[in-house]
């Protein structure tokens, strides 16, 4: 458990630098947009006149320096304060909040099953490698990941939704159904079957792959062969030898997709018009609206972070050699 | 050449490398294979496909010919994939070969800004970067290269902190070469070959990523794009599904092409590598 904290109170610390540079760096960026979140919300009222932008600009902050308008977003970040959304007229932090719940159980479920059938499926192919079933899991597998999430999850919902009217096009509910608990449960569960099947068939290829190269690697270590000459069944070898030291690189292929993931979000949830974070990204882009964005790009680079923090806690307890050197540090 | 005679030898290259030959004369010969416009209005809107032999995959709303846009279409998707990821690997190679040989604080910083870069999801990024900068065919280049260049500039700075200290470094250091010299041709060499094997999949993900953008409507609206394609088509996916499907099924015809060509490249180094 000491082992845990250190690992933690190290990352901590070295994520604050790293989740500066993200900040300076998306502020810049935005700062170069031509027209500032004043312009674009006198686009969208129909326009008004100088003094009007003049006395915006001044409620906002934005008639300040550079500097001193960066230094101000960095101060209040430290207090958790994102700022405020120009498209919505609310507090960034609360709109990010509201639709990271739907993200996270969209990602949740959908890394769940692919690493799930992913890792079995690269078992079945890595237990044997070069052999027929190996070979078509393999090249399967390689042109499901070649295929485009978005593309999937309209070709999904032709046949699925449109064709066989099995289950609902868009949406993480059923409007103003009134549906409460239970009921309400399975109706989302029924609208994110289809979004969830999109993402989750691409990344069970890529789970697949990487179990697979995994073992092949552990094949040719001696370990391997010195259980195999004990006279360990080849169930057991498979299983308790190769697929277990295979484990390992999937974890960490799981912390590396993380923002991927968060990314890949974006076009799924706007296939199936989920109201979820990556959605929300896309609106912040149409709304010209920079301080919702920065604060988008900020939160995900704190979750990227957080789901590695956790995965290395799963490295470490999988792995006993992880960590074990710096005893005493 | 030999590396050439090694990849055509593993069924995955030949494949891939086929693929992609195909994909580059279609690219190269598309204002043969369909001259004029893609964009124009050529026939009837809305003809299905496979009914009228002047229109071979149909026409769309606007009674533009998706034969047309899917052979054009193939030019932006290899010149995008294919600049992004050689300017990824240019900007990758450059900062993990300046932290990698300058080490202490030099490679300490360089590796906090590829860690930064590395924790935003790079279609975010690239997302911000279009809409700030507006979408056109550069700047969605850059924006993509901008996501993609992190992990060549780790693999980079790795390889040059592993052969830096092998002897025929140390040997040019001692006959006075300068240091920028040993850099460039004693280690860049060197560390190439990992991070080409790397470049393969880079092009496959920077052509998918372009689709996503030009998808959300954030590529250059003055050239034709399988994504742009799908996109358009989405709008009556009920009525004529085979607007977005067909050019789909070109952009995962490419890209198996290039993760085949990949595969057999890999095999290839390491073949390569065995013999004496």
């Amino acid at each position: 458990m000491n082992r845990a904290i250190r690992l933690i109170r190290r990352r901590a610390i070295s994520s604050i630098p790293v989740l500066l540079i993200v900040v300076v760096l998306t502020f810049l960026l935005l700062e170069s947009a031509s027209g500032d979140a004043v312009d674009a919300y006198l686009l969208s009222i129909g326009g008004g006149d100088a003094t009007v932008a003049q006395s915006l600009r001044q409620a906002y902050g934005l008639d300040q320096s550079m500097f001193a308008r960066l230094w101000l977003y960095v101060s209040s970040l430290a207090r958790f304060d994102f700022g405020w959304s120009v498209a919505f007229g609310r507090p960034v932090l609360d709109l990010v909040l509201e639709r990271l719940p739907n993200t996270l159980l969209l990602m949740g479920s959908a890394t769940a099953l692919s690493f799930g059938f992913g890792s079995a499926l690269g078992i079945v192919a890595g237990s044997k490698p070069e052999s027929v079933r190996d070979r078509a899991l393999s090249t399967g597998s390689l042109i499901l990941y070649a295929i485009p999430s978005f593309w999937l999850g309209l070709v999904l919902s032709i046949v699925f939704a449109v064709q066989l009217r099995w289950l609902p096009t868009s949406g993480i509910e059923t409007i103003a159904s009134g549906k409460t608990g239970l009921a309400r449960a399975m109706d989302i569960a029924r609208h994110l079957v289809l979004p969830v099947a999109a993402l989750a068939l691409i990344y069970m290829a890529l789970f697949l792959r990487v179990m697979r190269w995994g073992m092949a690697e552990v094949w040719t270590l001696d370990f391997v062969l010195f259980a195999r000459s004990k006279g360990l069944s080849r169930f057991r070898v498979v299983l308790r030898h190769v697929a277990r030291n295979a484990l390992l690189s999937l974890v960490t292929m799981l912390g590396l997709q993380s923002a991927a993931m968060l990314g890949g979000s974006v076009v799924i949830e706007s296939i199936f018009a989920i109201p979820g974070f990556g959605r929300l990204a896309q609106e912040a882009v149409g709304g010209r609206d920079a301080p919702l964005l920065m604060g988008i790009i900020v939160v995900s680079a704190v979750l990227v972070i957080c789901v590695n923090l956790i995965i290395d806690l799963v490295y470490a307890a999988l792995d006993p050699r992880v960590g074990a050197s710096e005893r005493g540090t | 050449m030999r590396l050439v005679r090694h990849l055509v030898r593993t069924p995955e290259g030949a494949i891939g490398l086929a693929i992609l030959a195909a994909l580059v004369l279609v690219a190269l010969f598309a204002p043969v294979l369909s001259p004029g416009d893609p964009l124009r209005i050529a026939g009837r809107a809305l003809l299905p496909p496979f009914a009228d032999p002047a229109f071979p995959l149909g026409t769309d709303r606007l009674g533009r010919d998706v034969l047309a846009g899917i052979l054009h279409g193939t030019r932006t998707s290899l010149a995008v994939g294919l600049a992004a990821a050689l300017a990824a690997i240019a900007i990758g190679l450059c900062v993990g070969l300046t932290a990698g040989f300058a080490g202490g604080l030099v490679d300490e910083g360089l590796m906090r800004v590829v860690d930064a870069f590395q924790i935003v999801p790079s279609f975010l990024l690239a997302l911000a970067f279009v809409s700030v900068i507006g979408a056109s065919v550069p700047v969605v280049v850059l924006a993509i290269a901008l996501g993609a260049w992190a992990d060549p500039a780790r693999l980079t700075r790795a390889q040059v902190l592993s052969i830096r200290e092998r002897d025929y470094v140390a040997s040019a250091r001692v006959i006075g070469m300068h240091p920028a010299e040993i850099a460039l041709r004693e280690i860049l060499p060197n560390a190439l070959p990992p991070v080409l094997a790397l470049s393969a999949i880079i092009v496959a993900a920077a052509i998918l990523t372009e689709a996503a953008l030009s998808f959300l409507g954030l590529g250059d609206p003055n050239v034709v794009t399988w994504g742009s394609m799908i996109a358009e088509g989405r709008n009556i996916l009920r009525s004529s599904p085979s607007l977005s499907i067909f050019p789909g099924i070109a952009l995962v015809v490419t890209v198996v092409g290039v993760y085949l060509f990949s595969e057999g490249l890999t095999k290839a180094l390491a073949g390569r590598r065995l013999e004496p």
